[in-house]
């Protein structure tokens, strides 16, 4: 599906530091998007999207046994498995698929998955209304 | 170096990503502008990421294979370990074996495979570079530092500051990658990369240890400490025991001289490289960098009341996480596609003739603002190439020059370096700039599902369930 509208603007919601390391973005609702989207439906996106990143980083016996057996065998066992970080990333890619084809593209609006852009922001491209096609 | 200044991108000026194909060099050439030759060859042929990757890099078998510009030690690294190792096998363990127990042989295999196979995975994973960004986003920050009203003609360095578990944390602008540097992380002036939790840019290894492969430098810094101890214990037995019966040492090394060698080196390294697993251990407790301890960022050496915001407060828990924690994936992507339109999104040119940099330095410089937003090459030319990058790497150097700590004494060659690691682990401050780049390589490439084609955010669906970066 070929996009014809034009990039009127592009927000970027940058990484929230105050948790450490950890990937959490800012939940703060840029005002350049007040005319498209609802504040509660970004915030809940944000969120979801924060909880499902500290899922992938989170410590739990899951990440430890992993860890565990990939020390034992030198970690050539991350060669054939897919990490749970990975799998997780996965779901997050998905998710955004569906935000976007449920709530975002009907306003002109598209996420980009933060992992393009190195897990450094989420960019959401605002299009311009009139030369939206589908 | 003044004529050359941080040029401010203008956002008005901005390609939007339309479906007008921007063209981009696929050889850098002299001429900045030069970018139209190569148009007709990318809607032939859809390029590679690793083909257009801003960093100290180059690429080989289709960016599978990823080295610094200048081989380095890691081959001297190997060779010695693996002469040690060979001779170990040829000389002392049919002798041992016999006299001894078969299990001496079977324990050095073991060892000797996990100290390969975690040099090799040190060195050919990706540290955790984070890709720089890209124009559309450095323009967004560029404009909000300047609404804070700074005007002069040399700008500051630029910092941020957010609080981290009640500790007051200094984010600072990478020039080069054109981003708010995450915590921890500090860029390489060798790779010319920035890298998450950076800990130090290993000339032995012939990387950067960073978030991704810090478990494995230390799981092979402490199997290779393991490894030249028990050869070392070996080696001293095989010739105590040949010694016995008053013949004597000399008689003794006359008959396995290859032992001869390996005592030498083991016994230089030894305690050099106990040493580094010694403090590397400390670090892991402690869940601290190589960086951030010899800086002494939570040291408290200001006088304030400061401590490691990132520790889990908890010995086993730090080890926990530093060693079996959760691995990211990586974040630069080299086998996946460009696509076809791509203008902003990748860092453009490949700067791997630094001569060609050089020339256009001048080019670049005075183009200024235009010429950066003429084609998506030029943002990292102008912040890698441009004389301006020196002042930028000045005020990212105590961070940079900190990474270039020699880390990893390989035996015999080590022994000054060693000794220093092993007498003041923590009052080193005297980086060992080995001006030598190391290369890495992935073997990892190969395994995994390259990044399709995605489209550009231009289409209305996000790039589709499957393209997200294959793990390195």
């Amino acid at each position: 599906m070929r996009q014809q509208a034009a990039v009127a603007a592009k927000v970027f919601i940058q990484r929230d530091y105050t948790n450490g390391t950890v990937c959490q973005f800012q939940t703060k609702f840029p005002s350049e998007l007040e005319t498209r989207l609802d504040k509660q439906q970004f915030e809940e996106t944000v969120r979801t999207l924060n909880n499902l990143y500290a899922e992938a980083e989170k410590l739990g016996s899951q990440s430890y046994i992993e860890g565990c057996l990939a020390c034992l065998t030198a970690y050539t066992v991350f060669l054939c498995m897919e990490t749970h970080y990975e799998k997780v990333l996965k779901k997050i890619t998905k998710y955004i698929q569906e935000q976007n084809d449920k709530i975002y593209a009907p306003r002109g609006l598209l996420l980009t998955d933060p992992i393009e852009r190195g897990l450094r922001v989420i960019e959401v491209t605002i299009f311009e209304d009139r030369s939206l096609t589908r | 170096m003044k004529k050359c200044e941080y040029q401010q991108i203008d956002p008005r000026a901005l390609p939007t990503p339309t479906p007008t194909p921007t063209p981009t060099p696929p050889h850098h050439r002299g001429d900045d502008d030069g970018g139209g030759g190569g148009k007709s060859d990318e809607l032939k042929r859809p390029r590679r990421k690793w083909e257009v990757f801003p960093g100290k890099n180059r690429f080989y078998c289709g960016g599978r294979i990823i080295v610094a510009r200048q081989s380095g030690v890691l081959p001297l690294t190997l060779g010695l370990i693996l002469v040690t190792s060979g001779l170990f096998f040829m000389f002392d363990c049919p002798f041992l074996v016999k006299h001894l127990t078969s299990c001496i042989p079977v324990v050095g295999g073991v060892l000797f495979v996990f100290v390969v196979i975690t040099l090799l995975q040190t060195s050919f994973t990706d540290p955790g570079i984070l890709p720089r960004a890209t124009p559309d986003e450095a323009a967004d920050i560029e404009k909000q530092i300047d609404n804070t009203g700074n005007a002069s003609y040399r700008p500051p360095p630029r910092t941020k500051e957010v609080l981290i578990n009640q500790q007051v944390v200094k984010l600072k602008y990478c020039f080069t990658c054109k981003m708010f540097r995450p915590p921890r992380t500090s860029h390489c002036s060798l790779c010319d990369n920035c890298v998450e939790r950076f800990d130090h840019h290993c000339p032995w290894v012939g990387n950067c240890v960073g978030k991704r492969n810090y478990r494995f430098f230390y799981t092979f810094i402490v199997s290779l400490s393991f490894l030249t101890a028990f050869i070392f214990g070996c080696v001293t037995t095989h010739l105590a025991l040949r010694a016995q019966g008053g013949k004597g040492l000399v008689f003794a090394l006359q008959e396995s001289p290859g032992s001869a060698v390996e005592l030498v080196i083991c016994f230089f390294s030894v305690w050099s490289i106990l040493g580094l697993s010694g403090f590397h251990t400390y670090l892991v407790a402690s869940n601290l960098t190589t960086n951030e301890d010899i800086k002494g960022s939570w040291s408290g050496k200001s006088g304030e009341d400061v401590t490691n915001p990132y520790s889990h407060k908890n010995i086993f828990i730090n080890c926990c996480y530093v060693l079996c924690g959760p691995l990211p994936p990586s974040l630069i992507d080299r086998r996946g596609f460009l696509p076809a339109d791509e203008s902003a999104q990748t860092s453009g040119a490949d700067i791997e003739v630094p001569t060609v940099a050089t020339k256009s330095e001048i080019n670049v410089c005075t183009q200024g603002t235009k010429g950066l937003l003429e084609s998506a090459s030029l943002p990292p030319l102008l912040s890698t190439s441009c004389p301006q990058g020196k002042p930028q790497t000045a005020h990212t150097c105590p961070d940079n020059n900190s990474p270039a700590v020699n880390s990893d004494p390989s035996p015999e060659l080590s022994m000054s370096c060693g000794a220093r690691r092993a007498a003041s682990p923590q009052g080193d401050g005297s980086p060992s700039h080995h001006t030598k780049t190391r290369w890495k390589k992935s073997k990892r490439a190969a395994l995994h599902v390259p990044n399709p084609a995605f489209d550009v955010p231009v289409s209305p669906t996000s790039p589709d369930a499957a393209s997200f970066a294959p793990s390195q």
